[in-house]
């Protein structure tokens, strides 16, 4: 490969002070929990400027999605956020969904909502986890965790899978859920309130806490409009913007939630708004179990949309012709030759997919509107001016994952 | 509430500046290359666009019925009123270059960045135009059509640097 003339990363400013120094933080370091590398130029302790260098992660989902059918693309697409694999998911059905014109059964809505409350709660019970833990708080990141365990037990009654469930199949399920699940589901809504209340006795009131946390990169609400900034962070600043209210899809109108903001902007209410999101989630999560509609999990337009049960592939031969009907790559569902941008909120902001179709069972681009790319560009924005562990905690509040920074 | 917002640019730009077409909620606006700036800007100045929700770009090389290459869409969104548009603009080889939007909105920064390291579209005015996530020395556009699935063997060929050297 010929090699292009290297551009140093930071252009050297003509009135930079000889004092400066410049620190290398990442990509291996504890505190970026992934794999990201900020260069730091720093007048003591202070920062002066933040240049984020990504891509270390890079690894060309969005070429594979090219390449894969819409159904196998859900196991990249889980490796996006992989700390809410499941809401990857339901963001890429919605937009296939959206583009194959496809209605989803109630059953189909209801267990999807539950599934995306549910990874909205991991999201940030990891999220507020970790953040504390990078502050000094270990114990709050141990009693969220168990309650993460939770949340895999309940992925894997529903899909046999932990962490990478591949649950969800354009039009529905790989499998319906048991009544099991749903008890399942019941028992963490209960258990989950006491693990909340000791971390929020833990934290809210915490003296280190609230002095690392607030004031400390502060983001206006100017800027996370012009930044594009979207979800959690975006509601700390104040705008008050939730695609579950604002543009409802699955079964959001049926739920009575709010749509928590604040307006510091700062680490500290980012934290509050985590807190607080979750609470709203188990109110959706049970408000959905009392009122989870009966009958078939997977729409059958046509009856040609979703893989037939496996009793009816192996028992008949019209379900082996359906069978075979799904996964050859030259047949399959018949696409509009369009494109579609479809957005849900995930735990992290607004994750979109904009997809063209040529007709074909694969997408002919499959663009992911990543929040935490969106969100990391802001950085160099708000961390001028704090200090060196200033960084720590406002990576954390910003919650980036490098598996969808980079994808 | 688009009706309005297209009979607007109707108004400004007059009525064979664009074609609009939709498909399912999804409304779009199809501009020429030369105008889209001034299109953005009144959008964003005039129409109260204030969000850049999503900038991407697509290579049209094997499309059915496809006259130009390269597409570049915006994505806007009305953070008050909650509407969103998408601009569309078409490209062709040898004049990979448009008017970066980076003034008007600053998360057009890395957006940008990705479109240019992904496909090699310029934008003029951007302030640091440089790959974001392929190395700065990668020579290729990996998301171009006409780059393979599995590269060109810069896999294999990329430098090592061993520990002895470094």
């Amino acid at each position: 490969m010929p090699l292009a003339e290297y551009e140093p990363i930071v252009a050297s400013e003509p009135n930079q002070r000889e004092y400066h120094w410049t620190l290398n933080f990442g990509p291996q370091h504890p505190a970026t929990h992934t794999t990201l590398r900020l260069l730091l130029t720093l007048d003591g302790e202070r920062i002066v400027k933040a240049v984020p260098d990504i891509g270390y992660l890079h690894s060309g989902f969005e070429k594979l999605g090219e390449d894969l059918d819409f159904n196998q693309y859900v196991t990249i697409v889980d490796r996006m956020n992989y700390i809410s694999p499941v809401a990857n998911e339901i963001a890429w059905h919605h937009a296939v969904e959206k583009l194959l014109g496809i209605e989803l059964t109630p059953r189909g809505t209801y267990v999807r909502t539950i599934f995306a409350e549910l990874m909205r709660i991991q999201d940030h019970l990891l999220n507020v986890g970790t953040c504390a833990l990078d502050l000094g708080a270990f114990t709050a990141f141990l009693y969220f965790f168990t309650q993460r365990e939770r949340i895999y037990d309940i992925c894997e009654l529903a899909s046999g899978q932990r962490f990478h469930a591949s649950y969800s199949r354009v039009g529905g399920f790989m499998a319906d859920v048991s009544h099991d699940w749903v008890n399942k589901v019941r028992e963490f809504t209960k258990g989950f309130q006491r693990a909340y209340s000791d971390v929020s006795r833990l934290l809210n009131k915490n003296r280190i806490f609230i002095e690392r946390t607030k004031g400390v990169g502060v983001l206006s609400k100017e800027l996370a409009i012009s930044t594009s900034c979207t979800g959690p962070l975006a509601r700390a600043s104040g705008v008050v913007r939730d695609l579950r209210k604002d543009e409802p899809y699955l079964a959001y109108p049926d739920f009575d939630f709010k749509v928590i903001c604040a307006e510091a902007g700062d680490c500290y209410a980012r934290y509050m708004v985590r807190m607080l999101e979750m609470q709203e989630s188990i109110k959706i999560i049970e408000q959905a179990l009392e009122n989870l509609p009966t009958g078939p999990i997977n729409s059958e337009i046509a009856g040609k949309v979703t893989l037939p049960e496996k009793m009816e592939v192996y028992g008949s031969i019209e379900g082996l012709i359906h069978h075979f009907e799904m996964v050859m790559p030259n047949r399959g569902v018949p696409t509009p030759v369009e494109a579609v941008y479809a957005a849900t909120e995930s735990p992290n902001g607004e994750l979109g997919f904009y997809i063209v179709s040529d007709g074909d069972n694969r997408a002919y681009r499959a663009r992911t509107r990543p929040p935490s790319f969106v969100h990391f560009a802001v950085f160099p924005y708000i961390i001028p001016g704090q200090t060196l562990s200033d960084v720590v905690a406002v990576l954390g509040s910003l919650n980036i994952i490098a598996a969808e920074l980079d994808r | 509430m688009l009706t309005e917002i297209l009979e607007k640019l109707r108004v400004q730009f007059g009525a064979d500046s664009f074609v609009m077409s939709e498909f399912r909620d999804n409304v779009r606006v199809h501009v020429q290359p030369a105008r889209v700036f001034e299109f953005l800007k009144h959008l964003k100045g005039e129409l109260g666009f204030d969000m850049l929700v999503e900038q991407t770009a697509v290579d049209y090389l094997y499309y059915p019925d496809a006259t130009d290459r390269f597409g570049v869409i915006y994505i806007l969104l009305n953070t008050t009123t909650g509407a969103r548009l998408i601009v569309k603009t078409m490209l062709n080889e040898p004049n990979l270059k448009l008017p970066s939007v980076y003034s008007l909105w600053k998360g057009a920064d890395w957006m940008e960045r990705e479109i240019y390291d992904m496909y090699g579209i310029r934008f003029e005015g951007h302030p640091n135009l440089l790959r974001i996530l392929m190395p700065q020395e990668f020579a290729a556009y990996p998301l171009r059509k006409d780059y393979p699935l599995r590269g060109r063997g810069e896999r294999h060929n990329f430098p090592v640097i061993t520990r002895a050297e470094s």
